[in-house]
């Protein structure tokens, strides 16, 4: 019998897939999501654009809100840690918590080097904006991807951009020869041997999340429809005017994706959706998706 | 050509309907009501039980699915698709569908990093199954109609009464399609009716 297994860390995001992730920051956003139709929680102290709104160093969540977290629902419960904060990620993982998120949310503990994750029990998912960022996070034992976009701004432009790269880099990885694959491996910073096993699976080996930015039905069916296997919303529930009509939304939205009668349907009288934020105002510094590798 | 059906509300839908194709039949998802009645048999994936519900009500499936169950046809349900078939839920009131006559437990095993792989002997399987379990339920006890098929430290965690077959664990995460060609066979010897 063997626990922390790839097949065991990656197997647990499969059974994800077609869901929605959501952000809470207290046990009654947890049972409001759970009762929405959210295949896991991410608990936090704060949700990215509060993050954003408050400055200073976002660290891991207080262990009780987790804690909150976890004893309220019965679906998964994910939690972030410091990109390259060992102790926080070892913290999260004695709690018993389901899966972490190396996340470019919180201020960097480390700005050279990433957690090694294969080193864990628990799994981990990590950001990425291109398949090179993907393959270094997998190669350091990541179970699971999601862009990156740009949390907390409501602004669907990034996690787009993002999967329509990674996605692309697939496409042209699978169609190369063996014989390229080596350069291709240099030129993206890539470790080799990923990039073979996507050639020969001709997909990702784990699945792919759309985050960063997700606001509204019809960004969550978006993501969808480019290719994301599920969805994670940080800001844009409970930051909406109505979060229990948000949430049962973005559930259903992501389930039919191409029901396109159906997304309008449940996006009238939904309200309004959280304020959005135009990229170019934010500086290089303060676009998180620039923190990590 | 026999045709099994995936209900495709979430979870693990893909992983099945490649499965169900490496053993002959004939793949459909379902993600509307009225398309089970294109098909023979259906599983239910790995995923969550809850939010596998919420869509079940949501979309109507509920009674479509006891119809198609009282119609005989088999119904295989893989960890979140087991709680949806049982009869009794630890902890619960009420069942889901509540059709194959075993008490699960959910989440028996443990949080995610309890999750493990073992290898099984199942009856009629001439090889041990490597199994995936994650965050997985058990079946806690069968009905006198329920055949035990694998058990993983004294917990049951793969059993069939007539027409339905559940287990604990994900055959849809090995390449090992057995048991899904297992679940084909009932399908295929299951009394046809239109």
């Amino acid at each position: 019998m063997n626990t922390g297994t790839d097949r065991v860390k990656r197997g647990m995001a499969e059974m994800q897939k077609g869901g929605v992730i959501m952000d809470v920051v207290n046990a009654e956003q947890a049972k409001l999501a759970e009762e929405a139709g959210a295949v896991a929680v991410m608990a936090l102290e704060r949700v990215p654009s509060d993050i954003r709104a408050a400055g200073g160093v976002a660290r891991m969540a207080d262990p009780r809100i987790v804690e909150e977290v976890m004893n309220a629902v019965s679906i998964p419960v994910m939690a972030k840690a410091r990109i390259g904060h060992i102790t926080e990620a070892r913290v999260l993982e004695s709690m018993g918590v389901d899966y972490i998120d190396e996340s470019e949310v919180l201020t960097p503990a480390d700005e050279e080097y990433h957690l090694l994750k294969s080193d864990f029990t628990v799994p981990f998912v990590c950001g990425c904006r291109d398949l090179g960022e993907a393959t270094r996070r997998i190669g350091e034992g990541a179970a699971m991807l999601r862009t990156k976009g740009e949390p907390g701004t409501g602004n669907i432009v990034e996690a787009v951009r993002h999967l329509r790269k990674v996605n692309a880099q697939v496409r042209r990885v699978v169609h190369m020869t063996k014989d390229e694959i080596m350069t291709e491996a240099k030129l993206l910073g890539a470790p080799f041997e990923l990039l073979l096993e996507i050639k020969e699976l001709g997909r990702l080996p784990v699945v792919n999340f759309a985050a960063g930015g997700v606001a509204t039905p019809s960004d969550a069916a978006l993501m969808m429809e480019l290719g994301a296997d599920g969805v994670f919303v940080g800001s844009g529930i409970f930051k909406s005017d109505n979060p229990e009509k948000f949430a049962r939304a973005i559930v259903q939205a992501t389930t039919h994706y191409q029901d396109y009668e159906l997304i309008a349907k449940i996006s009238k009288e939904l309200g309004t959706a959280m304020k959005g934020m135009e990229i170019s105002s934010l500086s290089l510094e303060d676009r998180m998706q620039e923190r990590g590798w | 050509m026999t045709t099994i059906g995936v209900l495709g509300l979430q979870g693990a839908v893909r992983e099945h309907v490649r499965s169900i194709e490496a053993c002959g039949a004939q793949a459909v998802v379902i993600k509307k009501a009225e398309q089970l009645k294109q098909v023979d048999g259906l599983i239910m994936p790995g995923g969550e039980s809850t939010t596998m519900r919420r869509l079940i009500d949501l979309y109507g499936f509920m009674e479509p699915m006891r119809t198609f169950a009282q119609a005989g046809k088999p119904m295989f349900g893989t960890c979140a698709g087991l709680i949806l078939l049982a009869k009794d839920l630890v902890g619960y009131d009420e069942p889901h569908l509540g059709v194959m006559d075993v008490l699960v437990e959910r989440n028996s095993f443990g949080r995610q990093k309890e999750s493990f792989e073992a290898n099984l002997d199942v009856t009629g399987l001439a090889e041990p199954y490597n199994a995936v379990f994650i965050r997985a339920p058990h079946i806690v006890s069968a009905g006198p109609s329920t055949q035990v098929l694998a058990m993983h430290n004294d917990r049951i965690v793969l059993a069939r009464d007539g027409q339905f077959l559940g287990c604990s664990f994900h055959p849809e995460l090995t390449e090992d399609h057995r048991l899904t060609k297992y679940f084909v066979e009932m399908v295929e010897s299951a009394p046809v009716s239109v």
